[in-house]
């Protein structure tokens, strides 16, 4: 292409405004360091602003969100078809099997709930604080952020964790009105205690960003993991809930594994707002009857 | 003038009488602002993605405004529609601000630097900034909280390199339609 001629005119007017773009321009990007700065020493700074843009955005969000795992599910139902035959034999088999072990673990709950009650073990239900759908997320950025359509007006709080039927999915991070931004577990700034299912191996899982998570042993030592193994939210330190399916192993490496999501943002439709989990042992001790004030007289008084 | 496409024609063919009109305004000047800050909803919508996977559409089609029509777009834009992005990206505020204001003042080096290109220099030097951008991205992505590697963005840059033309493309159809004749001059 021929080079267009970069000298605006002749005109003292024209070379100002060219010239005044030019220092508008600098300007601006040394505002957007600025203003760069501040939000990377506070995360949280314009959590306002962006409370605001996805709240006005959150119509059109709700509207695309509906056909999403329609067009996910359709993908499913066609390959299904291709192993229709083999895939309904071994249901079968499979549900022979199942209906054995729901038997079974009928009667295990059945002598839990009897042993918890000899325990005095006050084991409450939660209910979620709200059911809602995640309308966007950030899919060009590292970061792993997603955007539920409640917010504060739903009873959605800061900290409370979000689920789906198939596992956890993330923690609320920023409260709008209509909606709330959730940090997803695969953010590498989500870290979650988690345990192994079958014999409570602690760990952390921390995400990766590119949809895996790596778990971390606390007791560093010979790897006891195989690919395979489930890990579950452990409940250590609050926030979330113990016994919630988080992922599988799928590889292992020097110090821990890496883990396969169990519950998959991308085709969950609705998921569940809990409460924030406050396990008996974070809240202060009280001191008891038994001890007189003037027994410990440095302690602090509640 | 406009030259004739089959995506303007059943506009065009609206308006039968071609002599003393012109392109709307409002249209001819808000159309890149627009497209570019729809490409910073839109894409977010159809999927809750678990990794980096789309590229940066509003910021490759800043590149191939400023590529396809020079000086359309101010020099200053980068800061307004930078800070617009930022608020859907999930990028630390400020971050497309800064990185969107610098890729403007360099793409308009590098064009008074090389006056004579073609389409593969143009193609090349957008994959650079494109490239570039993505890495300083997740360095101000990994300072606020972050912690992801560099070879998590390998899939996305190849995408938006491979993209880049396609892109081109759409800016050269949205420019035909900015300069639909729409307004009545007598």
């Amino acid at each position: 292409m021929a080079p267009p001629n970069r000298r605006p005119s002749y005109s003292r007017r024209a070379q100002y405004t060219t010239f005044f773009g030019y220092v508008a321009g600098v300007l601006g990007a040394l505002v957007g360091g600025a203003l760069l700065v501040v939000s990377i020493a506070n995360p949280s700074a314009f959590s306002g602003l962006r409370g605001l843009a996805s709240d006005a955005t959150s119509p059109v969000a709700r509207a695309t969100s509906g056909g999403r795992a329609t067009s996910m599910g359709m993908v499913e139902t066609v390959g299904g078809y291709f192993d229709a035959g083999r895939q309904n034999a071994f249901l079968k088999r499979e549900l022979a099997e199942a209906k054995v072990r729901l038997i079974e673990a009928k009667a295990i709950a059945e002598e839990n709930r009897r042993l918890k009650g000899l325990l005095q073990l006050n084991d409450s239900d939660t209910k979620p604080v709200v059911i809602a759908r995640l309308i966007s997320s950030t899919p060009s950025s590292t970061r792993r952020f997603a955007t539920l359509s409640a917010g504060q007006g739903d009873g959605v709080a800061i900290g409370m964790p979000v689920r789906s039927p198939l596992g956890l999915i993330g923690r609320v991070l920023e409260v709008g009105n209509m909606t709330s931004r959730v940090l997803l577990i695969t953010d590498p700034e989500s870290v979650v205690p988690v345990r192994r299912s079958t014999d409570g191996v602690a760990a952390f899982a921390q995400g990766r960003a590119d949809g895996a998570l790596q778990i971390k042993l606390i007791g560093l030592g010979v790897n006891p993991l195989k690919p395979g193994d489930t890990f579950v939210t452990s409940g250590s330190g609050g926030l979330y809930r113990p016994g919630t399916p988080i992922g599988i192993v799928a590889s292992l490496t020097r110090d821990g594994a890496i883990a396969r999501l169990l519950s998959d943002p991308a085709v969950t439709e609705y998921v569940a707002v809990e409460p924030v989990w406050a396990p008996e042992a974070t809240q202060p001790l009280q001191p008891t009857a038994s001890v007189s004030p003037g027994a410990s007289p440095g302690a602090p008084q509640p | 003038m406009i030259a004739r496409s089959r995506f303007t024609r059943p506009l065009t063919d609206r308006f039968r009488k071609r002599m003393n009109r012109v392109p709307a305004p409002l249209l001819a000047t808000g159309l890149p602002w627009l497209s570019i800050m729809l490409a910073a909803v839109l894409p977010a919508m159809p999927i809750i993605a678990s990794a980096p996977i789309m590229p940066p559409l509003a910021f490759m089609l800043l590149l191939s405004w400023r590529q396809v029509r020079p000086g359309l777009l101010p020099v200053w834009c980068g800061m307004p529609l930078g800070a617009f992005d930022d608020l859907f990206s999930g990028q630390p505020f400020g971050s497309g601000m800064f990185l969107w204001s610098l890729a403007i003042i360099l793409l308009d080096v590098i064009e008074t630097r090389f006056p004579w290109r073609n389409f593969l220099f143009d193609w090349m030097i957008a994959a650079a900034i494109v490239c570039g951008y993505l890495v300083l991205s997740l360095t101000f992505a990994n300072a606020a909280g972050g912690g992801a590697t560099v070879d998590i963005l390998v899939p996305q840059a190849m995408t938006a390199v491979m993209l880049f033309p396609l892109v081109g493309q759409l800016v050269a159809a949205l420019d035909k339609v900015r300069l639909i004749p729409l307004v009545d001059l007598d």
